[in-house]
């Protein structure tokens, strides 16, 4: 190759390596832009608050007060209502994917089925809480309760226990299925011996996604009517009640009425008073270091059982 | 064209019989009125170019394709001694699969422990009992040639082992349940020489035990291991025979063609 061809050759590359320069460049600015936001929210609202995290904002109720105000019975109740919608979505979820993966044959009626639960993920929050106070609330009586409320984000979250679990049963190859069929399983046998086992990071992590989800969700919640000043913790099976002196029974506090983290936040950000303002700070921080740490759990477990999983 | 079928002058024991064997994939013929014996305790090879459907049928074997839909068979494979029909609707095929187990062609252990992928096969029969399960296991890793390297990890996960020890592995799975015949898929074109030396000797070791039906493109593979040798060719038993006539004098052309390398 004579020296004017490569020199013409240099030229092109040094182009096409302009460019690239461009867009790395480009998506480093957008990128930190992002995280700046971000951040700055993040410190604003830890600088704020912070003053006010201390044990007697954990272990207080909510009061006219903002000094002696405390977030104790919306961290609970968020922790129960948590459980229930666990409770709710992650065997439903789990099941429904099974069954639409593993069992049902392709056809119209599956593939209806499979568009609406990618639709479902997309519906607005405010529709599952209306969806809940009629049938929930209305119809089946349930009361504005935690039982309701477990239910309705239990709802609002079955799409993404679904779709993640389907995509974890479709991880697995083809022929770990055939290797077992071909030792004579069953299909349930190859589903509960294996394909279960060999999805469970896939599943877990979907469930916490969408539990972080549901703890920050405050429409459908407000919708079935939570109480936005709550003074008292849902009944503990056994305890003694004031007023008629009976235990309280296994199931009574999933028929109690509850606040939620996000709930109290929103609030005490509506007060005039700016010390309650500061409070908001201090429980947004609660609540963003709550879904951090499910994230992180998530991860860390991810990592755990996958190293156990290779084909 | 007619199949050339050339039975042994003193048959072997029959262990199955695949007769008019068809099957379809929808509406495209795989399989077109295959004949073919399997005798006990016999290799027999199944050999032709790519598409020719020789994987097809080994899969009949055990009714792999019912995982599929739009698969349908026609024919008859009859299993001796009872003579069932194992491709009758009414035969459940794991059943078929408890007596006929198989080996992949990529070698596909469970990620499970070394024991389990073993176990597997006991513990869907039932089998629950330690130590008629460690006994079964050592049985069937000392036929697959594994013992002395598996014994001190059998807790330990079977993907970390090499790609030759997961094939002997997975033939130690197929054998830990004593079927009647044994299915081979290609064992061996994912591995090296040296590996696929030693599948190929555990092959001829394990045929003192049960009948083996093995799918393979290598025709000096097909010439080592086999007792008996089938060329398949577009969904058509093309000749069968004893592995010797059909590598020495094949009766037809294509065959002669196809071992000697000119085509396919």
């Amino acid at each position: 190759m004579d020296s004017a061809k490569t020199a013409a050759l240099r030229g092109i590359i040094a182009k096409a390596r302009r460019y690239d320069m461009f867009v790395s460049a480009l998506g480093l600015l957008f990128l930190s832009f992002g995280i700046f936001v971000l951040a700055a929210l993040f410190i604003d609202m830890a600088i704020t608050g912070f003053g006010r995290i201390n044990a007697d904002f954990f272990t207080n109720f909510p009061s006219r007060r903002p000094a002696e105000a405390g977030i104790l019975s919306s961290w609970v109740g968020s922790l129960l209502v948590m459980f229930v919608t666990a409770s709710v979505a992650v065997p439903l979820g789990i099941a429904g994917a099974i069954y639409l993966e593993e069992y049902a044959r392709k056809n119209t009626f599956t593939a209806i089925i499979e568009i609406n639960i990618t639709n479902l993920a997309g519906v607005p929050s405010i529709i599952y809480g209306l969806l809940a106070l009629g049938l929930f609330v209305y119809t089946f009586k349930l009361g504005q309760s935690i039982l309701t409320a477990g239910l309705t984000l239990g709802l609002l979250i079955l799409p993404i226990v679904i779709t993640a679990t389907r995509e974890a049963l479709r991880a697995i190859p083809q022929h770990i299925r055939e290797a077992a069929y071909a030792c004579g399983a069953s299909q349930w046998q190859v589903v509960s011996d294996h394909l279960l086992k060999y999805s469970t990071p896939g599943i877990l992590t979907g469930v916490i996604i969408g539990m972080s989800r549901a703890i920050g969700e405050t429409a459908p919640i407000i919708t079935i009517g939570a109480l936005t000043f709550i003074a008292f913790l849902p009944p503990a099976p056994g305890q003694l009640n004031i007023e008629t002196g009976q235990p309280a029974g296994l199931f009574d506090w999933l028929f109690s009425p509850f606040t939620v983290m996000p709930i109290q936040i929103f609030n005490w950000t509506s007060r005039p008073d700016p010390r309650f303002h500061e409070n908001a700070a201090a429980a947004s921080f609660v609540l963003v270091f709550m879904t951090l740490s499910m994230n992180a759990l998530a991860i860390w477990l991810r990592y755990r059982l996958r190293k156990n999983i290779k084909w | 064209m007619p199949s050339i079928i050339t039975l042994p002058q003193n048959p072997p024991p029959m262990k199955a019989e695949a007769k008019n064997l068809s099957f379809f994939y929808g509406d495209f013929k795989a399989l077109k009125g295959v004949n073919m014996p399997v005798y006990e305790n016999k290799v027999t090879a199944l050999i032709g170019p790519s598409g020719c459907g020789k994987s097809t049928l080994l899969r009949c074997f055990n009714r792999m394709h019912d995982l599929y839909p739009g698969h349908r068979y026609d024919g008859a494979i009859n299993l001796m001694p009872d003579g069932v029909d194992i491709l009758h609707k009414d035969v459940d095929p794991i059943e078929v699969r408890m007596r006929i187990s198989m080996v992949f062609q990529k070698p596909n252990p469970f990620p499970k422990s070394i024991f389990e992928n073993v176990a597997y096969g006991l513990k869907v029969r039932g089998e629950k009992n330690r130590s008629v399960l460690d006994d079964k296991v050592e049985a069937a890793l000392k036929g697959a040639a594994l013992w002395n390297e598996a014994k001190d990890r059998l807790n330990e996960l079977a993907v970390n082992l090499s790609g030759g020890q997961q094939q002997r592995l997975c033939i130690a799975r197929a054998l830990a349940t004593e079927p009647e015949i044994i299915l081979f898929d290609e064992p061996t074109s994912a591995l090296d020489p040296i590996a696929t030396g030693s599948i190929e000797e555990l092959i001829g070791e394990i045929k003192h035990k049960v009948s083996v039906l093995i799918v393979t493109h290598n025709m000096q593979q097909a010439a080592r291991v086999s007792d008996y040798t089938a060329y398949m060719y577009l969904g058509e038993m093309m000749e069968y025979g004893e592995t010797n006539d059909i590598f020495m004098k094949p009766k037809r052309k294509e065959t002669e063609d196809y071992i000697t390398g000119r085509f396919g």
